[in-house]
């Protein structure tokens, strides 16, 4: 043993069980949480919030990176292959997909987490021009002649469909409403709208930048952000007399986690949303929280409005989709129609 | 030693063919053959009529007329002014001249979403441009041209400038002695000799506009059966999880590409065995 090289090879030994012994105290974990585009912000805060927690209570670092972009194109990347840990998205019918074509996660997810594991909700509301100045209070309006409506594409983007099923649900809630009558009026409504964004931030951007449109249907939270980035004194936020309660669901991905050997982490990371600290964050972020007594403290924000589910409106995501956005759908018959 | 290996060998003159074109064909297959044969297989799961449904669909038709449409008008238009603007940076000299040169690659480099929302920013009718416009450009098929035209310019001059840097003005002197007006020469001397070049660049700006997405959605509007390009419908396809239907589309998109390519192959063989204008 007294051969250089054996020395440095002891050594090189030493150091690396060294290393091994530290990192068994204390761990450095690395979490994917896959989402949709508008929560950066949402989640830029509650990564940070909910690395303290764990290291207080493990002592292990945790790095979260976050991965966004449109809700269908994040799932189809998960599925593709893309390791996510946990998957934070803009409908339940993307973590369906998930689950069904690359058998990721179990068909029962939604049930493994309070509240259909939707830890925040939010809906789908109008942001006009300073002042209204075509009187818009409701879904009625428009429809009216001379009223230009900016969505984003229901094909292309989740947020889109929330916005579209908030509308068409309106429609059927009427006095005499039907399936008959409200695709009548969805068909008006397309027809007021110019441009179809293939994202809701796009459409953001077509409303609030290029100036284009009366009326830009919006989620809650981007509609209050669109206020805080933009200036109150350029629009107004219309909340319509009700709407559609969209539910934003969040999964831990079953096999990437055991593969990786990071389900407590994930698992601790999705349920810390749920805890009062993550509640406040998500309404700071104008999600809208469901803990009763984070809304009280938040009511001033988020106005009462009348908010139907789509299980009850339209029998889950699967029939909605198929009903309303697949091919030959509802919505291609607006365009293929005339 | 088997015929054919000698057979291979006796024709070329370089030494290495064999392992220069074994090293092609992998880095061919590798590149571009295995990723497209994957388009191929994905489409080849659907059945005929389940195929015929997708690729002829009202909505995907309609694509097809404005990419394909718009693709050749702004290849044309490329044509055209890549011309001009590569023979003023080769035959002229002037002040700023290396910018001018410089600024002609910039639609190479810039990430194309950023040039589809500098556009339609400029474009609409609160624009710089769009609003002294009487008609619009953002939001209309017209935008489209506008976005596939800024993405091919580079690809005319950057392919028409070499050449033209070799034409021998001698050869123009010579034209001019011999009697030759203006247009004569332009005609008979030099077109004949850019025209490769010009059809090259051609070729590559078409193609490229065919396949562009980045740039277009964001002008385009993207209303069905009026300003939805056909890469978009691919997307939408995807964005339900069609994968199937998605790459029948993309299956047609290439075909019909590829097929137009050959053509323009074929014409430039032509033009340059000495044939055309």
């Amino acid at each position: 043993m007294t051969h250089p090289s054996s020395v440095r090879r002891l050594l090189v030994a030493a150091t690396v069980s060294l290393v091994a012994a530290a990192s068994v105290l204390a761990k450095d974990i690395t979490l994917l949480n896959v989402s949709y585009d508008p929560t950066r912000e949402l989640y830029a805060d509650f990564n940070k919030a909910f690395a303290a927690r764990w290291k207080a209570k493990t002592g292990d670092t945790v790095l979260v990176k976050q991965s966004h972009g449109g809700s269908g194109k994040q799932a189809r990347s998960v599925i593709d292959g893309l390791e996510a840990d946990v998957v934070t998205l803009a409908l339940a019918y993307d973590i369906d997909e998930i689950g069904e074509r690359a058998k990721l996660l179990p068909a029962d997810w939604q049930k493994r987490l309070p509240h259909n594991s939707a830890p925040y909700t939010s809906t789908y509301i109008f942001l006009v021009r300073k002042g209204n100045p075509k009187g818009i209070k409701d879904w009625s309006d428009l429809v009216k002649p001379g009223v230009s409506v900016i969505t984003a594409n229901p094909k292309t983007s989740g947020g889109a469909r929330w916005g579209y099923l908030a509308a068409y649900g309106w429609a059927l809630r009427q006095p005499g409403g039907n399936d008959a009558r409200a695709r009548d009026f969805i068909a008006r409504l397309f027809a007021n709208v110019p441009v179809l964004d293939s994202g809701a931030r796009g459409s953001t951007v077509t409303f609030a930048e290029r100036g284009v449109g009366d009326v830009l249907l919006a989620w809650e939270n981007e509609a209050q952000l669109s206020l805080k980035e933009f200036g109150v004194d350029k629009f107004d936020i219309v909340y319509p007399s009700s709407s559609i309660l969209a539910e934003p669901p969040v999964a831990v991905v079953d096999k990437v986690v055991d593969k990786r050997g990071t389900r407590a982490a994930a698992q601790a990371y999705l349920e810390h949303l749920y805890t009062p600290e993550g509640q406040e964050i998500a309404a700071r972020h104008f999600y809208r929280p469901i803990d009763d007594q984070v809304a009280a403290k938040h009511a001033k924000v988020f106005p009462k409005i009348s908010l139907f589910t789509i299980d009850d409106t339209f029998g889950g995501w699967a029939k909605a989709q198929k009903t309303h956005f697949a091919d030959g759908g509802v919505f291609d018959q607006i365009y293929t129609r005339k | 030693m088997p015929r054919a290996h000698l057979l291979l060998t006796r024709h070329s003159v370089l030494p290495g063919f064999n392992l220069a074109l074994g090293f092609t064909l992998l880095y061919l297959a590798l590149i571009v053959l295995i990723p497209l044969s994957a388009a191929f297989l994905k489409t080849a799961t659907m059945t005929a009529p389940a195929f015929w449904s997708a690729v002829t669909s009202p909505r995907v038709l309609a694509s097809y007329r404005l990419t394909f449409s718009a693709s050749l008008a702004a290849a044309l238009l490329n044509a055209l002014f890549g011309l001009v603007v590569a023979w003023v940076l080769v035959r002229y000299e002037f002040p700023a001249r290396r910018l001018v040169d410089a600024l002609v690659d910039l639609p190479f480099a810039l990430p194309t979403a950023v040039a589809g929302i500098a556009l339609t920013a400029l474009y609409s009718s609160h624009g710089w441009l769009g609003q002294w416009l009487p008609f619009k450009v953002s939001y209309t098929p017209l935008g489209v041209l506008v976005a596939l035209t800024f993405i091919g310019l580079p690809f005319v001059v950057r392919t028409v400038q070499p050449v033209l840097e070799d034409l021998q003005q001698e050869a123009e002197e010579a034209a001019a002695t011999l009697g030759a007006d203006r247009w004569q020469t332009f005609r008979r001397v030099i077109v004949p000799t850019l025209m490769p070049a010009l059809l090259t660049g051609f070729a590559l700006a078409f193609a490229r506009a065919l396949g562009e997405y980045g740039s277009v959605i964001f002008i385009a509007g993207n209303m069905p059966m009026v300003s939805e390009i056909t890469p978009l419908l691919i997307i939408t396809k995807l964005e339900q999880y069609d994968y199937a239907g998605a790459t029948a589309i993309a299956t047609v998109l290439l075909v019909v590409a590829f097929v137009l390519l050959l053509a323009i192959n074929a014409l430039q063989a032509w033009t340059r065995a000495g044939h055309g204008p």
